[in-house]
């Protein structure tokens, strides 16, 4: 069974500044897998690469065993990826519920049907309802999801990634700025909502990462220094001296 | 339905608001049939027909800015083009005696516009915000100078008639007179009105407001924004050139000021003053400007003038639109606490009033002095009589305007306090309930 | 024929300048502020408005300097009184604002001064042949024309490669965020630099209004012109500025100088298609065309480069 996420000696720059630097990754399917490192480490554009927000310098991204990279990141959500953000990205002006269904619209089979009205679709109303509660928003339904609270809008963001079906969801540091109560709730909502898909999860809580993932790969300016079980992870003195320092969590 | 969609989701209207929001349209249609028997004169019947046609072409408008947040500088070709096509349809069906009657003539015009908005709508929303300003304006300002060059199709400065009265006849009616006509485009933007509302509510129109919010979040649901764009345009375009058909018919002419600059700045007016962020602003902001334009130009004349200043003052202080305006007191009259703020309107009414009216002595003095210098100094504003050379106007006009701005200046940090209290009992409200 | 070519080379040369003093404003503007100024053609007709009248009242040279701070005032109160506030409502509203504005500066112009072209004359101490080209007379204003936009031009270059705030404005071209990140005095600046930029606009009016016919449509008549060029140019590029508005200006100037046709190329067609579109077409000379040539570039830009000639940043 081919690798559900595959990178291939990725490399990625920006005018001449190197920012990955031969990055081999393989995320298997169903793993649940945790991207770690410091800051300005390039585990932002390891996502946007393969969520297609742009191309590699050189080397692949592969879905599946297909090829995605240089594809345009709608086309690659069709594909069956879905990302988060880092930066809450959600329709402001529209409500939770309007959001959670346009990222099931296309899943659903609409494409750009001017003809059918979109409150008469029972399929989509089934979907979204279902979302709703998973994310537990049902009471904020008709709130505009710019009016939220930043917790609620951040459950909004997981629930729009995960609402069109996709089997390789990844989240970026989905639980920043949280509290630790909001950190174990949003924790427990990722773990039911990624059931039997694929997860590549970026994060700097280490408990998050620690009891959230099956593999941790460490990125460190550009490179993955180390890859494996939480155990080997925490265990490995590379890691210890670039990242994680004495105290592992 | 599974118990999650009836538990969670919005509840499905019920028969009695189905049976309201249909009662809505069929009411609206009664009204349209029954407005010539209220206000029968010819000059009302030419001011309903001009309506009609601005809420179309508004509306058509509003589903690139409102709906999908494209700012086109250069809307008008799509209704320009609708109604030189429509001219010469009309002179061919005419000659040839073709059976097609009038009220089918705007659907050709409908079309034009469509066609072009395909041609033209692929490259035109490759980009969104200011570079699809300027695409829509360079493309406008090309087709706009071409009709010059090619004088066949666009007759030159006189432009192109056409004879509505020799087509097929249908009920025996020649559409000669203005109430026939009148009843022609009643129809048709009822009929337009009722489509354009049905598109906001499918996918597509949900998409559209998408790509308006966050383009690159409808990415990673898995719709092309350019895709949607373009769409949103090819409707847009068939609208427009639908309400270009019926200026067309209405005017029995088309020339080169169809495609212009001036009415592609009306229709930006016109939608952004009713209000961009709901349907009916922009009818709202139709019937509004057209009123406002027929009626100002009797009393003065730099009507102009007044209108640019009343844009310029909506986008700096209710960016909403008049629509907006109002729809930001539903939440007060929710809570019940519309009183609160009422009575700072009242207060505020009467200093701003005064500045606004020193603000056009002031400005219809200069135009005396500037534009009519020769003529009797006894002039009339606004149906007001004064006289401009006194030097008592400069004085009164200056008192008004600083000592009416001084004091409204007081009133609107009143009313500011007034809806933060409002605000307050709301919140209030809310936590006791 | 030579004659021509070098005639009209000069007179491309000065209407690129022309055009360069008001893009180079337009663009620094649209880098730090962001808002795509659509009453800068307005300033321009400002000046030269302003100028006519003060030249009525006190002379020209007085004008010439007395107009572009005038116009430069008035910039600075509609940044501080207009687009700031108006900021706050993101940038169609900013757009809007400029859009509305022109509109309105246009019919107060109207007003006051009427709709048929003001009797703007060159000064007499400038009103005199400056050389000869073969057998035309080459205008001393020209000349002059041709020398305050240089200076202008070289103290512009000066400004911005020598002095702090030049180094500030730079830097907002190319990263605008980061100039309030640095702690400037962001809102000083925006006013400083909108100031500058719409006098700029306005001297090339004051120095053109002579020249060219000082009326009413000015603005409307240079205004798309004028985003052409900034957006062919490059947003936020002043060198692709230059470039474009020089690459503008000759285009212009040849395509209206020369007269050719199809027609005049290749001789009538049949008669048969007298009056058709057809023989429009085959009619329609350069001179006719050169008005929508600046357009056709502006959209094939747009399409193919949309980030201009030389430009760093997308729309």
């Amino acid at each position: 069974m081919s690798a559900a996420i595959e990178l291939r000696e990725i490399k990625k720059s920006f005018g001449n500044i190197p920012i990955l630097r031969d990055i081999n990754l393989s995320v298997a399917q169903g793993e649940r897998h945790a991207l770690i490192g410091p800051n300005g480490a390039g585990k932002s554009t390891t996502f946007n690469l393969i969520s297609g927000y742009f191309a590699p310098t050189s080397g692949s991204v592969l879905l599946r065993g297909e090829v995605i990279s240089g594809l345009p990141p709608y086309q690659i959500n069709r594909r069956g990826l879905s990302r988060s953000f880092q930066v809450t990205n959600v329709f402001a002006n529209m409500s939770v519920w309007e959001n959670l269904r346009c990222a099931v619209l296309w899943s659903t089979g609409q494409r750009y049907a001017f003809w059918k009205n979109v409150d008469n679709l029972p399929e989509v109303r089934e979907r979204t309802a279902q979302i709703l509660a998973d994310i537990h928003l049902t009471k904020r339904r008709d709130v505009p999801a710019g009016l939220l609270t930043y917790a609620e809008q951040r459950a909004l963001e997981i629930g729009i990634t995960v609402a069109g079906g996709a089997d390789v969801i990844l989240l970026d540091e989905p639980t920043a700025g949280m509290s630790h109560a909001e950190t174990e709730r949003a924790v427990a909502l990722i773990r039911r909502l990624t059931e039997g898909r694929t997860l590549l999860i970026v994060e700097h809580d280490m408990s998050v990462v620690f009891g959230l993932a099956d593999r941790i790969s460490v990125l460190v300016y550009g490179q993955i220094i180390a890859s494996g079980t939480p155990e080997d992870i925490r265990g490995n003195p590379k890691v210890k001296e670039a990242y994680l320092g004495e105290e592992a969590a | 339905m599974s118990e999650i969609s009836t538990t969670v989701a919005p509840p499905l209207p019920t028969a009695t608001e189905k049976l309201q929001f249909y009662g809505m349209w069929a009411a609206a249609a009664v009204v349209l049939v029954l407005l010539p028997h209220v206000f029968g004169s010819g000059g009302s019947l030419t001011t309903f027909s001009l309506i009609g046609i601005s809420i179309i072409f508004s509306l058509s408008y509003n589903i690139l800015l409102g709906q999908t947040g494209l700012l086109s500088f250069g809307h008008a070709v799509y209704y320009g083009l609708g109604g030189f096509l429509v001219i010469h349809a009309i002179n061919i069906i005419g000659a040839n005696k073709l059976p097609i009657p009038l009220p089918v003539i705007p659907l050709i015009g409908g079309l034009t516009g469509l066609f072009f908005a395909v041609l033209l709508g692929w490259v035109s929303t490759q980009r969104s915000g200011t570079a699809f300003a300027m695409i829509s304006l360079g493309v406008a300002e090309l087709i706009a100078s071409s009709a010059l060059i090619l004088r066949t199709f666009f007759g030159g400065e006189a432009g192109v008639s056409a004879n509505r009265t020799k087509l097929f006849k249908i009920f025996g009616w020649s559409f000669g007179p203005q109430i026939q006509i009148y009843y022609l485009i009643a129809a048709w933007t009822l009929i337009a009105v009722i489509a354009m509302y049905a598109l906001t509510r499918t996918p597509l129109g949900r998409m559209c407001n998408a790509v308006r919010d966050n383009p690159e979040r409808v990415q990673f649901v898995g719709y092309n924004p350019h895709v949607v764009r373009y769409l949103a345009f090819c409707f847009s375009g068939f609208f427009a050139g639908i309400a270009g058909a019926l200026a067309a018919i209405n005017f029995e002419i088309a020339n080169s000021a169809y495609l212009g600059a001036q009415q592609s700045g009306t229709v930006l007016f016109a939608a952004y003053i009713g209000g961009i962020g709901f349907f009916i602003g922009p009818i709202v902001g139709a019937i509004f400007v057209t009123i406002l334009s027929l009626g100002l130009s009797d009393l003065t004349q730099v009507w102009q003038l007044y209108f640019g200043l009343i844009f310029i003052a909506v986008v700096l202080f209710a960016p909403g639109g008049i629509t907006g305006l109002l729809m930001m007191h539903r939440p007060l009259v929710k809570a019940g606490t519309l009183r609160q703020v009422l009575p700072s309107y009242l207060h505020a009414l009467v200093p701003t009033l005064a500045m606004i009216a020193g603000l056009v002595l002031a400005v219809e003095t200069i135009v005396h002095y500037t534009v009519n210098p020769g003529d009797d100094s006894h002039i009339k504003a606004f149906g007001i009589p004064f006289d401009a050379a006194s030097p008592l106007i400069w004085a009164i006009s200056a008192v008004l305007l600083v000592g009416g701005f001084l004091v409204a200046r007081k009133d609107w940090v009143r009313i500011r306090e007034a809806w933060d209290r409002a605000g307050s009992i709301e919140r209030e409200k809310d936590v006791t309930a | 024929m030579l004659e021509l070519i070098v005639i009209s080379t000069l007179n491309g040369i000065l209407f690129g300048m022309l055009l360069f003093l008001m893009a180079s404003g337009l663009t620094v503007i649209f880098s730090m502020l962001g808002v795509l100024n659509f009453a800068h053609a307005s300033f321009y007709m400002l000046g030269a408005f302003f100028g006519f009248q003060i030249s009525r009242w006190f002379g020209f040279w007085t004008a010439l300097l007395i107009a572009p701070l005038l116009a430069g005032a008035i910039g600075v109160a509609v940044e501080r009184f207009g687009l700031r506030p108006v900021h706050r409502n993101g940038h169609v509203a900013e757009l809007l604002f400029t859009f509305g504005l022109a509109f309105v500066i246009e019919e107060i112009v109207q007003i006051i001064w009427g709709k048929s072209p003001v009797d703007f004359r060159i000064p007499s101490s400038l009103d005199f042949p400056a050389f000869t080209i073969f057998s035309t007379n080459y205008p001393a204003y020209k000349m002059f024309m041709l020398l305050v936009s240089i200076a202008i031009f070289a103290a512009l270059l000066i400004v911005l490669k020598k002095t702090r705030i030049g180094l500030i404005v730079q830097a907002a071209l190319t990263h605008p965020h980061m100039v309030a990140h640095l702690g400037h005095n962001v809102g000083r600046i925006f006013m400083l630099v909108f100031g500058v930029g719409t006098a700029l606009a306005a001297v090339a009016g004051v120095i053109a209004g002579p020249a060219l016919v000082t009326q009413s449509n000015m603005a409307a008549l240079l205004g798309p012109i004028l985003f052409v060029v900034v957006v062919v140019g490059g947003l936020g590029s002043l060198p692709g500025a230059f470039v474009a508005s020089l690459l503008i200006g000759l285009i212009q100037t040849f395509a209206v100088s020369m007269n050719g046709s199809l027609l005049g190329a290749f001789g009538p067609l049949s008669p048969a298609y007298a009056s058709t579109w057809l023989a429009d077409i085959w009619g329609v000379t350069i001179a006719q065309i050169a008005p929508i040539v600046p357009y056709v570039l502006l959209v094939l830009i747009l399409i193919f480069r949309p980030m201009g000639l030389l430009g760093t940043r997308d729309t």
